[in-house]
C-alpha cells in the first residue's frame, strides 16, 4: 500500500485550500445574459468536505467549474476564487494547467464520458501523473497500478490493461477517482460523483472518497442535489438557491436545524426512507431465514380482477451467444385502485417489465393479461381498444412531449386516437378539464412544451395519460429527472387523482424512499428476477432477502446522525460477510 | 440533473418561449455566406422570371445578320451563333435550369423522405431490403444512368425532372431513415403506441414533422445537385433540346466558339451555374445552423 500522505501544509489563505470571495458568473447567451452565480463566498479547509447543495439551475455546478477555471467560453467570472494561493479568476491558461490535476482535480458525474474510450485505463492514469511530474513511463505505470489498488479495484495489474468499456460503471468511477488523486491534490472537486450510479455502488464510492480524504487530508468540494449523500459525507454544507448561497453551516445544523426558509422547504420535500427500528438499533442478528413471515401472501388476497397481470414472463433480447435475458420468469399483478412499486438497480429489468405490461415488448415466454384479456391472443383492433384504458408517463420530461406540437395537441392526442367523433370544442373542453386536474392553467394548452419547466411538462404527460380516464397508469421513473420539490408536487397530484379516479398504478422507480412513500405493494427486481414482493410496509421495513436488505442499507438518509449509525452498521455487516466468505 | 444544461432551465425560459422562429432566423442571418447565397438566388429568380419583361429579346427566330456580335449597347452581352441576344438567352435558359433544378430537387427529396421514413419505421428485414436497394443505387454513378436514359429516350422537360428525381433520392432517404430510427424510439412515440395509437399517426404526426428540418436542408442541397446535373447532360447535348435551352446547353454551344475568342458565350452561363449552385449550398449550410434542434429540444 502507498504511504499515507500527511495532511497538506496549511495554505497561505488563512489555512483554506479553497477560498471563494464574492464570486459571480454571468453567461452570455443568444437570448441575453444570465447571472448564474451571485456573490458566493465559501471556503474549504484541508481535510474538510464542504457540500454545495441546491436544485437544478441553482448554480452549484457553475461554482465548481469556476473554481477549476473550467467555465465555458460564454461565461465571465468576477470576484475571487483562490486555490492554494492562486486566484483562478483572471489566471492565464499556463497557471491554470499547472494547478489542475496537481493541486486541484475534479471527479465528474458521468464516468462513461470522463474516460477516453480508446485508451487503456492504466495509461490514462499514468498520463495524468506524467503531465505534472518527470517520471519514467514504467514508474508512472507502476504508480497507476498502485492507485487502482488504492481505489479498490480488484486485480489492478490486469485491470490497468482494460479499456473503460470493460469495466462496470462503479469501477469506471473508481478509475476517474484514481486519476483525480494521482498527483495527491490538496483539493478535490466532485460534481455529483455518484448521481449516475446505483445506490449500492454509490455507498461504496462514498466510502472510498471518505477514506481517501481522511488519509491524505485532501479538502473536498462536493456538489450534489442528494441530501442523503450530504448527510453521509459532508462536514459542512452550503445551500444554493438561484445563484446565491442562502445558508452555510455544519452538516448537523443545516440538515437537522435549518434556519433559512428555502432550506426548510427543500428538506421537507426530500422523501425519507423509514427504516425499521429493530435494525436501526443494531440488531443485525435478526434471523435471515425469516421465511415464516410470509409477507408476500398478504397482498394477494384481493378478489378483484387485476388491471394488468404478468405471469411467468421471460424476455430475451437477441439470440445465441449475445442473448440478453432481461426478464426471467417474472410474475406480478396490479389491482384496481392500488399502486404497485417496481424497484431495482439499473439493469434489473424493471423498465423492461413495465414495457411488457404496456405491450411494447412482447414476452419471449409467459403471458400478459391486460384488463382480463390475454394480449397475445387478442386481435390488433381489440388490443388497441384495450389500450385506451392505459395511461403512460415516462421518465424524460423533454422527450415525452413532441416538440412540434402544442401542449393542447399533446394532451388531446389520445382523444384523437380513441374518440374520433368528438368535435374540436368538446375536445378542447376535455383537455381544459384534465389540465385543471393536474393543476396547470388552461392557457398552457396553446403553448409549446419547451416553454414549460420539467415539472410542468411531467404534469402535461400526466394530463395526456389521464384524459381518457384510464384504468391503469404506468409511470416509469416519472419524477427521477425532477428536483425534489417538484417531485413532491407531481407525486401529490398522481396520488390525489388516483384516489379520485381509482385507477391502478404501476410505478417504476430506483428510489426506494419514493416507492415506500407512494406504493402499497412493492416488487424488488434484481437481474431480471422478482427478488421479493409484498406489502411495502412489510417488505421495505423487514426484508426477507439479503439483497433487499443490502439495497436498503445502501440508501443514505438525509440525517447525518442516523446515517452515521447506518453506515457503521452496513460496514460491519459487509466485514462480517467477508470474513464468513473467507472462512 | 446537474452540469451546464440545467443552467438555462429557469432563467432563459420566458424569452426563449415566443421567439423560436425568430431565433432560427437570427441564426440564419448570422451566417453571412448563407445570406449572400439567399441574395444570389433571389437575384437569379428575378433575373430569369421578371428580367424578360424589362429586357425583351427575340429568342425564337434565327437572325443571321447579327451572329456572334461582341457586347454592345444594343446587345449587352453580345449575340450567339444564331443571332440570339446572349443576355436574353441567359434569362431564358436560366428559367429552364431553375425550374428543372427546383422540381427535380423537391421530387428527389419527397421520394427519399417517404422511402427513408418507411424503411426506418418498419425496421427489421424490410428496412434491410429497402436500404440495400439504396446502397445498390448509390453504387451506380448517377451521371451514367442519366446519360444512358436520356440518350435512349430524348426526354422533354418533365421527363428530365422525373429522371433526375428518380436517380437522386438516395442520399435524402438515408438521412431521413437515420432520423426516423431515433424518432421512433422517442418517448412521445412510445407513449402513443402504448396507448393504442396507430402507425400512420406515429409517422404523419410525429416522425415526419420532427424530421422536417433535416428534409429541408437535404432539399436545398438536392436542388443544387440537380441544377448541376441538368447542366452536365445539356452540355453533352442530351438534355434540353433546341430551340429551347438551359445554362448547360448555352455553355456547350459557346464552347464551339471558344477558340474564336467569343468569351461572352462562355463566361456568363458558366458563372451563372457556379453562382446558383454555390448559393443553394450556402443556403443549405445556413439552414442547417438555423434548424439545428439538437441540444435545444
Amino acid at each position: 500500500m502507498s504511504a499515507v500522505r500527511p495532511p497538506a501544509a496549511p495554505a497561505p489563505d488563512g489555512g483554506h485550500i479553497l477560498d471563494l470571495d464574492d464570486l459571480g458568473v454571468v453567461f452570455t447567451t443568444e437570448t441575453g445574459t444570465v447571472r448564474a452565480v451571485r456573490g458566493v463566498s465559501l471556503h474549504v479547509a484541508p481535510g474538510e468536505t464542504l457540500a454545495l447543495v441546491g436544485e437544478s439551475g441553482s448554480g452549484k455546478s457553475t461554482v465548481a467549474l469556476a473554481a477549476m477555471g473550467l467555465l465555458a467560453g460564454n461565461a465571465r467570472a468576477t470576484g475571487r476564487a483562490v486555490v492554494d494561493g492562486t486566484d483562478i479568476v483572471g489566471a492565464d491558461e499556463e497557471q491554470l494547467s499547472g494547478l489542475r490535476g496537481k493541486t486541484v482535480s475534479m471527479v465528474f458525474q458521468e464516468p462513461a464520458t470522463a474516460l477516453d474510450p480508446l485508451t487503456r485505463v492504466g495509461r490514462q492514469i499514468a498520463e495524468v501523473i506524467r503531465n505534472h511530474r518527470r517520471v519514467s513511463a514504467a514508474d508512472a505505470a507502476a504508480r497507476a497500478v498502485e492507485l487502482l489498488r488504492r481505489v479498490g479495484i480488484p486485480e489492478p495489474e490486469q485491470r490497468a490493461r482494460a479499456y473503460p468499456f470493460q469495466l462496470s460503471g462503479g469501477q469506471r468511477q473508481r478509475v476517474v477517482i484514481a486519476m483525480a488523486i494521482a498527483n495527491e491534490p490538496a483539493l478535490l472537486i466532485a460534481d455529483e460523483p455518484t448521481t449516475a450510479l446505483d445506490v449500492t455502488v454509490q455507498a461504496e464510492i462514498l466510502d472510498l472518497l471518505r477514506r481517501l480524504a481522511a488519509e491524505t487530508g485532501t479538502g473536498v468540494l462536493l456538489v450534489t442535489h442528494n441530501m442523503g449523500v450530504v448527510a453521509d459525507f459532508a462536514d459542512r454544507v452550503a445551500v444554493m438557491y438561484q445563484g446565491a448561497v442562502v445558508e452555510t453551516g455544519s452538516v448537523e445544523d443545516v440538515l437537522l436545524r435549518p434556519s433559512h426558509d428555502y432550506t426548510k422547504r427543500l428538506l421537507s420535500a426530500v422523501p425519507r426512507l423509514s427504516v425499521s427500528e429493530a435494525a436501526g438499533g443494531g440488531d443485525t442478528a435478526e434471523p435471515a431465514g425469516a421465511g415464516s413471515v410470509g409477507a408476500g401472501s398478504v397482498g394477494a388476497g384481493s378478489a378483484e380482477e387485476p388491471a394488468v397481470e404478468l405471469t411467468d414472463v421471460s424476455v430475451v433480447f437477441g439470440r445465441g451467444k449475445q442473448a440478453v435475458h432481461a426478464l426471467r420468469g417474472v410474475s406480478f399483478a396490479v389491482r384496481p385502485g392500488e399502486t404497485l412499486g417496481l424497484v431495482g438497480e439499473s439493469g434489473s429489468g424493471k423498465s423492461t417489465a413495465s414495457r411488457v405490461a404496456l405491450g411494447l415488448v412482447a414476452p419471449t415466454a409467459g403471458s400478459v393479461t391486460l384488463f382480463g384479456a390475454d394480449l397475445a391472443r387478442t386481435r390488433a383492433r381489440a388490443r388497441r381498444a384495450l389500450r385506451a384504458g392505459v395511461g403512460v408517463v415516462l421518465q424524460d420530461p423533454v422527450a415525452s412531449l413532441d416538440p412540434r406540437m402544442t401542449v393542447g395537441e399533446c394532451v388531446a392526442e389520445p382523444l384523437r386516437v380513441h374518440r374520433r367523433t368528438l368535435s374540436g370544442r368538446e375536445r378542447e373542453s376535455l383537455v381544459g378539464d384534465v389540465l385543471d386536474r393536474v393543476r396547470l392553467p388552461r392557457e398552457v394548452a396553446r403553448r409549446a412544451p419547451r416553454e414549460l419547466s420539467g415539472g410542468q411538462r411531467q404534469r402535461v404527460s400526466l394530463a395526456r395519460a389521464l384524459v381518457l380516464g384510464p384504468r391503469l397508469l404506468v409511470a416509469d421513473e416519472p419524477t427521477s429527472a425532477l428536483d425534489v420539490s417538484v417531485q413532491e408536487a407531481v407525486l401529490e397530484v398522481i396520488g390525489e387523482l388516483q384516489e379520485e379516479l381509482g385507477f391502478a398504478c404501476l410505478f417504476v422507480s430506483h428510489d426506494l424512499a419514493v416507492v415506500q412513500q407512494f406504493a402499497r405493494r412493492v416488487v424488488v427486481m434484481r437481474a431480471g428476477r422478482a427478488e421479493e414482493q409484498g406489502l411495502t410496509s412489510a417488505t421495505l421495513l423487514h426484508p426477507e432477502t439479503d439483497y433487499t436488505r443490502r439495497l436498503l442499507a445502501a440508501v443514505p438518509v438525509p440525517d447525518p446522525i442516523v446515517q452515521r449509525g447506518r453506515r457503521a452498521e452496513r460496514l460491519a455487516t459487509l466485514a462480517a460477510g467477508r470474513t464468513e466468505e473467507q472462512g | 440533473m446537474s452540469s451546464l444544461t440545467s443552467l438555462d432551465t429557469p432563467a432563459v425560459q420566458p424569452e426563449l418561449a415566443a421567439s423560436n422562429t425568430r431565433l432560427a432566423v437570427r441564426r440564419f442571418l448570422r451566417n453571412r455566406l448563407a445570406v449572400v447565397g439567399l441574395g444570389v438566388v433571389v437575384f437569379f429568380v428575378l433575373f430569369c422570371f421578371v428580367g424578360p419583361l424589362l429586357y425583351s429579346t427575340d429568342q425564337t427566330h434565327t437572325l443571321l445578320q447579327q451572329v456572334n456580335e461582341s457586347p454592345s449597347g444594343a446587345h449587352w452581352l453580345g449575340t450567339d451563333a444564331v443571332g440570339h441576344d446572349e443576355l436574353g438567352r441567359l434569362m431564358y435558359g436560366g428559367k429552364v435550369s431553375l425550374i428543372v433544378g427546383l422540381s427535380a430537387g423537391v421530387l428527389a427529396t419527397v421520394i427519399g423522405t417517404l422511402w427513408g421514413a418507411a424503411a426506418g419505421y418498419a425496421g427489421g428485414w424490410i428496412d434491410a431490403v429497402m436500404m440495400r436497394v439504396v446502397d445498390a443505387g448509390i453504387a451506380i454513378p448517377a451521371l451514367f444512368i442519366l446519360l444512358v436514359v436520356s440518350a435512349i429516350t430524348t426526354p422533354d422537360l418533365s421527363g428530365l425532372v422525373l429522371i433526375l428525381g428518380l436517380i437522386s433520392w438516395l442520399v435524402p432517404s438515408r438521412l431521413v431513415r437515420a432520423e426516423t430510427l431515433t424518432l421512433k424510439n422517442r418517448d412521445f412515440v412510445l407513449t402513443l403506441r402504448a396507448t393504442g395509437g396507430g402507425h400512420a399517426r406515429a409517422i404523419t404526426r410525429h416522425i415526419l414533422p420532427n424530421s422536417v428540418s433535416t428534409v429541408i436542408v437535404a432539399a436545398t442541397f438536392q436542388i443544387a445537385d440537380a441544377i448541376l446535373l441538368v447542366a452536365y447532360v445539356s452540355y453533352l447535348g442530351l438534355g434540353v433540346q433546341p430551340p429551347s435551352t438551359d445554362w448547360g446547353g448555352m455553355l456547350s454551344s459557346g464552347m464551339t466558339a471558344a477558340y474564336s475568342g467569343y468569351w461572352w458565350l462562355i463566361v456568363p452561363p458558366g458563372l451563372a451555374i457556379i453562382l446558383v449552385v454555390w448559393a443553394f449550398n450556402a443556403i443549405g449550410d445556413g439552414l442547417r445552423d438555423a434548424f439545428d434542434v439538437r441540444g435545444r429540444a
